[in-house]
């Protein structure tokens, strides 16, 4: 069995406006420090395979089909176990 | 002429789909389940608004797998007629059907209200009944309406004219204003704007009217008019 974390992050040329928002909040609670903040998608998955390679290649399959919209996210993926 | 509307689980605009073919047109539509696995019978396909999927990981990111949708690649690449609204403005964008992306509105807000929108683009086979540069008043209710494309391929709709409605006033920060698209072939079509929602009077508007009515006059232009209900 192998772990996989997929993290799904809009694209640094494209506006996040949720990131915006939570940005102001933090501003309007004090945290003047906050220079940019942009928010994603974590995902935790469990494969039933021990080909790490193998595992590789297909999450790149799932991010590019279905886990991120690739006109508007980025994605990166870490294997575990 | 013969209308499909798919229905998705969590499609909520599809009666409305549906009662404006039937009231405006009077032309035979069915309700075609996400399942189904032939779309042949049928001339042009409306994929309605809503929330397939509860909008689970992105609006459309899963419909867009869904069986119908193969049928739907295939009645595109026949030439047949696609439109999609609000929700199914997002799927075909999913689907690789039509370019660019829906992102969260500007404002965060979920947008409800009448909009004034211009046609740029009365060459489709869905609004030769407007003017080039009319304006007209469509509904939109939606919170992730806001189009999203890079410089070329913006560079792209332009050149080849396939932007086919815009915003006198941008509710939702799109790129260029934009309201609706089409594909490069015209025959399918993308936008938030709810056209169905505008088909009488009493709705507060009936600008909508003339889609459905362009594509029927586009379809009997081509099959000729001696065609049997």
């Amino acid at each position: 069995m192998l772990k996989a974390k997929v993290y799904v992050t809009i694209k640094k040329s494209v506006l996040d406006p949720q990131g915006v928002a939570v940005q102001g909040a933090l501003h309007s609670v004090g945290f003047q420090e906050v220079e940019s903040l942009r928010i994603g998608k974590y995902m935790e998955l469990t494969l039933d395979t021990n080909d790490r390679e193998e595992a590789a290649k297909r999450l790149k399959d799932m991010c590019e089909k279905l886990l991120a919209n690739t006109v508007i996210e980025d994605y990166r993926y870490e294997l575990e176990g | 002429m013969k209308f499909a509307v798919l229905v998705f689980p969590g499609s909520n605009c599809d009666i409305d789909c549906y009662k404006a073919v039937e009231d405006t047109l009077g032309e035979p539509v069915d309700f075609v389940w996400h399942t189904a696995t032939d779309l042949s019978a049928y001339d042009c396909i409306l994929v309605p608004g809503g929330f397939s999927y509860g909008d689970y990981l992105r609006c459309g990111a899963i419909s867009r797998f869904a069986p119908v949708m193969n049928e739907v690649a295939k009645a595109a690449e026949q030439g047949k007629f696609v439109l999609g609204i609000c929700n199914g403005f997002q799927i075909l964008t999913e689907a690789g059907l039509l370019p660019g992306a829906l992102r969260r509105n500007e404002s965060m807000k979920f947008r409800c209200h009448d909009t004034t929108l211009k046609v740029v683009n009365n060459t489709t086979p869905f609004t030769t009944d407007y003017a080039e540069g009319e304006e007209i008043v469509i509904p939109i209710a939606h919170g992730e309406g806001n189009y999203y494309c890079d410089e070329e391929t913006l560079a792209s709709l332009k050149a080849n004219n396939q932007i086919v409605f815009t915003y006198t006033n941008n509710p939702n920060g799109s790129v260029a204003d934009i309201a609706g698209i089409c594909n490069e072939r015209g025959n399918v079509v993308g936008m938030m704007p709810h056209p169905e929602r505008a088909v009488n009077s009493l709705l507060g508007s009936e600008d909508g009217k003339r889609m459905f009515s362009s594509i029927l006059k586009t379809w009997r232009d081509t099959h000729g008019t001696a065609s049997v209900r």
